[in-house]
């Protein structure tokens, strides 16, 4: 039996709750096994952000709770939040967020260097990753001087670096054009595959859908299809 | 990794960096030279009257210097003398005994204060025999008189003519003689420069009457800074019907001249250290605000709130240091220059600063205080705007600062 790294209970994020709420999530289950490889879609507003946020442990929902890998971190609050984010979960954001003043290289150390990871083992670990997303030859680059395919390998490799438990990928391939988001995309499916490193991924690009192994999709903040295999939705829906 | 950020992040944006510390450099050159100069006019004044007459402190019968006549003076006493002589921290004592008194030459006579003094200790005050324009210093009991320069250009004399003195002496004496102008003095102090006449202390005692009769003991002293423990000790020391002055009391106008300027140095500083703050102030908050994003992300991924203050706050000292720095370096060749050569104001200005009893010369301190208080002041102004950006962290929602 596969092990559960996401655990979604009955989230519920209500905005303006005081004057006219809107649910931007309501009442979502959601169960997320290591290994998967998952997309999330909707039309603009449908809740996937919300949903990725609060599965990153960014926002906090109004109602229900998220669990990863046992850690119930609706709880967790702060600097205890923020070292478990640290250690648990990787971020690739829409427009790769690559610390600017350091180079390719440095921009994965730092992610180590925050886990106070030895140096020895980060030299390794930056060296293994860059060959991962085929970055090599760009290690003392800094994001200005790489391409925005480029720079979102860099991103990957940098959300690779802690070992999370899985990785969240916000729009990942909206800013790059089809050569650089097909590279993009055979590199997160090879690392998938091969490494078991569970995705997932909030998008409208079909290219990303299509090489999807589960499509979840989100209308007005709710669950509206799932194509997870039958355990799956039976346990999130508590169908029988 | 924070330093190495820090740095890095302070030259993302170099214009506005360079501003930054441009502005600092400024702030801190200004500063330093406007503090130098009050510094170094108020040590020159101070030692122009103090070191070059009055001395740090005098030692009175009680009363004198509230009616300065020959009348209110004391029996000279080797043993007051040699006990205030040996105190730690003085220098010198020099016995004198000054009146007022009409002096004239030819159909000219002005009103002058006389002193009667021993030259050479005279000389070891103030090194008055290098001050000499013309003529030379009077020997220790020659018959006699050195006069200041600006009074002999209004008595119209010169060195070796001949000056009458005339007066009342002690305990109601006429007090009249006739003395050889040995040389003439420049005085810096306009007020001295303008009425002093020198005379050789038993000749001084003869004219006025007043043999073995002293009217003060003017003290040297090691250090100004001691200036209050030497005066307790001095006072100690003395018989009860003494007074022990400093220059402070002896000169209460020039003491409050200094500390009133010293108060409008004050204000205008804190103007300047007001606009420093702005300035700091400024580039922090667009850097913050700029950055938010960055920020949020940066706590997303993992880094915690107290490294990510750390940093912002660093950048905001590390841009101050260095235009500190910056400005420390370029007020030294100014300050450095302006004490070697003053400024010196002439015509109606150098008038208009006479008639308030200062010599129209401006040099600069060079005091290594001046460089370190400006400098701390200016860092504590970039640490208390630099916590700016630390509070704005600890209060930073990753989820909200993502935002576009």
């Amino acid at each position: 039996m596969k092990k559960t790294v996401i655990d979604a209970h009955n989230l519920t994020r209500i905005y303006d709750e005081k004057t006219i709420p809107v649910y931007a999530l309501n009442g979502v289950h959601l169960h997320i096994e290591e290994g998967e490889f998952t997309a999330i879609k909707g039309p603009s507003g449908s809740g996937k952000t919300t949903l990725l946020n609060m599965i990153g442990g960014l926002d906090s929902p109004t109602g229900g709770w998220v669990e990863i890998n046992g850690t119930n971190i609706t709880g967790l609050k702060g600097g205890a939040l923020i070292d478990f984010r640290l250690h648990n979960i990787g971020f690739v954001f829409q427009s790769y967020n690559l610390i600017p003043v350091l180079t390719a290289w440095e921009n994965i150390e730092f992610i180590l260097l925050l886990q106070k990871r030895p140096a020895t083992e980060r030299r390794k670990r930056v060296n293994e990753l860059l060959a991962q997303v085929g970055l090599n030859d760009k290690a003392r680059k800094r994001p200005a001087e790489l391409s925005g395919g480029q720079q979102q390998r860099v991103a990957v490799a940098r959300a690779l670096a802690p070992k999370p438990q899985f990785i969240l990928a916000d729009e990942p391939t909206a800013n790059l054009d089809s050569v650089s988001a097909s590279n993009l995309l055979d590199i997160m499916d090879k690392l998938n595959k091969e490494e078991n490193i569970t995705f997932i991924f909030s998008t409208h690009d079909q290219r990303v859908i299509d090489r999807a192994r589960r499509v979840i999709t989100l209308e007005d903040g709710k669950i509206v299809a799932d194509t997870a295999p039958a355990s799956i939705v039976h346990e999130t829906t508590g169908e029988k | 990794m924070i330093l190495r950020l820090t740095w890095r992040n302070l030259w993302r944006n170099r214009r506005r960096s360079f501003i930054t510390m441009t502005s600092v450099t400024f702030a801190v050159l200004l500063a330093v030279l406007m503090q130098s100069f009050q510094k170094g006019v108020f040590d020159y004044l101070v030692n122009n009257v103090v070191g070059f007459y009055y001395g740090y402190l005098q030692v009175h019968r009680q009363g004198y210097w509230e009616e300065q006549v020959v009348d209110n003076s004391f029996t000279q006493q080797d043993s007051v003398y040699n006990t205030i002589k040996r105190l730690p921290g003085v220098k010198e004592v020099i016995p004198r005994l000054e009146t007022f008194i009409l002096a004239a030459s030819g159909n000219n006579s002005k009103g002058c204060m006389l002193a009667g003094t021993d030259p050479e200790k005279e000389n070891r005050l103030s090194g008055i025999a290098q001050k000499i324009t013309s003529g030379s210093l009077p020997g220790k009991n020659e018959k006699a008189v050195l006069l200041a320069e600006g009074f002999a250009k209004r008595l119209k004399v010169n060195a070796g003519d001949t000056l009458i003195l005339f007066g009342q002496g002690y305990h109601g004496s006429t007090a009249a003689g006739k003395f050889p102008i040995r040389g003439i003095v420049h005085f810096g102090s306009p007020q001295l420069n303008e009425g002093l006449v020198f005379l050789p202390l038993e000749q001084a005692m003869e004219l006025l009457g007043a043999e073995n009769q002293l009217t003060s003991y003017a003290l040297v002293i090691d250090d100004p800074s001691r200036l209050s423990a030497i005066q307790a000790s001095v006072r100690k020391i003395t018989p009860e019907n003494f007074e022990v002055m400093n220059w402070k009391e002896l000169m209460p106008d020039i003491a409050n001249h200094i500390k009133a300027d010293g108060a409008s140095f004050y204000i205008f500083t804190g103007i300047l250290y007001l606009i420093i703050a702005f300035g700091i102030f400024g580039t922090i908050l667009m850097m913050t605000a700029e950055r938010r994003y960055e920020f949020g992300m940066l706590t997303a991924i993992g880094m915690k709130k107290s490294r990510l203050g750390l940093i912002l706050f660093l950048e905001s000292l590390f841009i101050t240091l260095i235009g500190v720095l910056a400005g420390l370096l370029a007020s030294l060749p100014p300050v450095i220059y302006f004490n070697r050569h003053p400024l010196v104001l002439k015509g109606e200005m150098a008038r208009i600063y006479e008639q308030f009893g200062f010599e129209a010369i401006f040099p600069t301190a060079v005091d290594p205080g001046i460089f370190i208080t400006q400098s701390i002041i200016v860092l504590v102004i970039a640490f208390i705007t630099g916590l700016y950006p630390v509070w704005h962290i600890s209060r930073l929602d990753p989820y909200n600062a993502m935002k576009r």
